[in-house]
């Protein structure tokens, strides 16, 4: 008979595909690295509010203005929500923001780049949110219950999110010179940080070895992004857009594109701090957690008001 | 003057109104005190940007000259702007955003209930979708009103300094010109002047609840009917409207 409290009684469900709820069983390693996967997927999508916002109030016209304002609005809809996820693993949300805050948890590095034209709000949709999916549609399947079901809700806005930046661009590849010109030069900036998002090699990865045991992860990093580059190139040929690789080509054998080395020095770099955007991303949300402060406490100290007043006429 | 063209005036100022408030929330996202508000916010400003979205583009049709409501809200100066002044101040702090809020929406509700018996059943349509939302605002900025009247004494010090240094804009709610008075005797627009008082109960009824007071009497300010507004919607629009303005042969 099984020890439910045993290690080896939690990887034969799930080896046999069993999810695990809350309250089950789990080995420290594996909540751990929920709370940090999650943790991050949650911080990603509030810190992903500043670059879109940064457009809202310029977008060029009332349904462009109404679809960013939507699109922001389920990227925190869906913290919210993953916020809630990793509260179930016995972490406080504003523990979690501390985390983020001091530097302790991460979010994805690809908010560490700047929207600088119209062109990147839809670069932002159909490439980064693109890249989200790839990766968010096999966390679907992964092993721990509330955040595979809060993967379910997210995929189907993160689709839309992809359809109306890919309408942008789009839009601005048929329209005037000027436009085509800020839609390849959002592609070009665009391009190799949402490559970059799917993490580093599988042979450089190191965590990657517990979470496919776990079946958190459910396919590696190179699979992933290797999925998202074959979809995503013949999309950017289709109205126009120029592929920032002199090198990339299809594989006839394969069917798969390949491309040239990504610059991984890049990549650890920015995600070590020192990206265009980290320290301003940061410091937003604290500045603005901060003059939030008293909101809060004031909203604290009316709900313990007004539960006393219930007690007396109670 | 034809109703056609007094409709059209009509349609422009609830328009701006509701253009330039999604314009200011707007401004807050990623701003909030927490993220719920965050979302509540945003929320309000896309209800904000439908309606105005509804209103310009039947103002464009009123017009008749082949213009979109994109035209009209992104090719129109200042002077012709007609939001009333209270809805382009800037959002100061919390308290400030709320005192607005709370100022307006109830406005809006006792507006909007009126306007939607309007003989104009483009106008009586639209009052009808948005007096659904209004009540959710309302709503939203009473329940902060409460929370940071009656919740520690900055709170209260602030929501007291929102309220007070807002009201000068309020009396303009309450204006009425020639437009306004021919369409009402068309039975077309809502006779504001009449909403004065309830509008005024209602607020100091939630004041009072929030330990708050309704600020004193003090010279309203005015000018958004006639195109005359404070500074501050020079700098909304030149954002707002960047795009289309450099870029003007562009479809986007």
């Amino acid at each position: 008979m099984h020890n439910e409290h045993s290690d080896t009684h939690f990887q034969s469900r799930i080896d046999n595909g069993e999810h695990i709820e809350a309250k089950d069983y789990m080995p420290e390693g594996y909540r751990k690295h929920l709370i940090r996967q999650m943790s991050q997927h949650a911080h990603s999508e509030v810190i992903g509010m500043q670059p879109e916002g940064n457009w809202i109030t310029r977008a060029p016209s009332l349904r462009a203005k109404q679809i960013l304002l939507a699109k922001i609005q389920d990227e925190g809809g869906h913290g919210l929500y993953l916020y809630s996820a990793v509260e179930t693993l016995g972490v406080s949300r504003a523990e979690l923001i501390e985390q983020l805050q001091t530097g302790k948890a991460k979010y994805s590095s690809i908010f560490n780049y700047p929207a600088l034209n119209w062109a990147d709000i839809g670069a932002i949709g159909w490439l980064v949110d693109g890249a989200a999916i790839v990766n968010q549609v096999s966390l679907q399947r992964t092993s721990y219950g509330p955040y595979s079901r809060a993967m379910v809700r997210i995929c189907k806005e993160e689709s839309f999110h992809q359809r109306q930046g890919y309408e942008i661009m789009t839009t601005m590849m048929r329209g005037t010179k000027d436009q085509q010109a800020m839609a390849q030069d959002a592609m070009n900036r665009w391009w190799w940080p949402s490559l970059m998002m799917f993490g580093p090699h599988d042979s450089d990865s190191p965590r990657s070895g517990d979470a496919v045991k776990w079946k958190i992860k459910r396919e590696t990093n190179d699979e992933l992004r290797q999925k998202f580059i074959d979809k995503t190139i013949p999309q950017a040929e289709l109205i126009g857009l120029t592929i920032p690789d002199k090198n990339f080509k299809l594989d006839e054998k394969t069917g798969h594109y390949t491309l040239s080395p990504i610059n991984w020095e890049e990549f650890h770099r920015v995600v070590s701090g020192h990206g265009p955007c980290n320290k301003q991303r940061l410091d937003h949300h604290i500045k603005y957690h901060q003059e939030g402060a008293w909101v809060r406490e004031a909203a604290e100290a009316y709900k313990l008001k007004t539960a006393k007043k219930e007690l007396v006429t109670a | 003057m034809t109703t056609k063209d007094a409709t059209y005036n009509y349609a422009i100022r609830l328009g701006d109104n509701a253009l330039i408030l999604g314009h200011r929330l707007s401004e807050l996202c990623s701003r909030g005190p927490i993220l719920e508000e965050d979302l509540a916010l945003t929320n309000v400003a896309l209800d904000m940007i439908g309606r105005a979205q509804a209103l310009l583009k039947y103002a464009a049709e009123l017009e008749g000259k082949g213009h979109t409501e994109d035209d009209i809200a992104y090719r129109r100066a200042e002077i012709n702007y007609h939001n009333h002044l209270l809805i382009e101040q800037p959002n100061g702090d919390f308290a400030h955003t709320i005192a607005r809020q709370l100022y307006l929406s109830v406005f809006e509700y006792l507006f909007f209930t009126e306007l939607e018996k309007s003989k104009d059943a483009t106008l009586a349509a639209i009052a009808s979708k948005t007096i659904k939302e209004v009540k959710y605002h309302m709503q939203h900025a009473i329940d902060w009103t409460l929370r940071l009247g009656d919740g520690t004494v900055e709170s209260h010090k602030r929501m007291q300094k929102g309220l007070n240094d807002l009201y000068m804009y309020t009396g303009e709610l309450f204006e009425m010109d020639h437009i306004d008075t021919y369409l009402l005797h068309q039975h077309i627009a809502v006779d504001t002047l009449s909403l004065k008082a309830k509008w005024q109960s209602e607020i100091e009824k939630v004041l009072t609840e929030a330990t708050l007071s309704l600020p004193e009497d003090t010279y309203m300010q005015t000018g958004s009917k006639k195109g005359v507004h404070t500074e501050n919607l020079g700098h909304i629009l030149s954002e707002m409207q960047y795009l289309q303005r450099a870029y003007p042969d562009a479809k986007w």
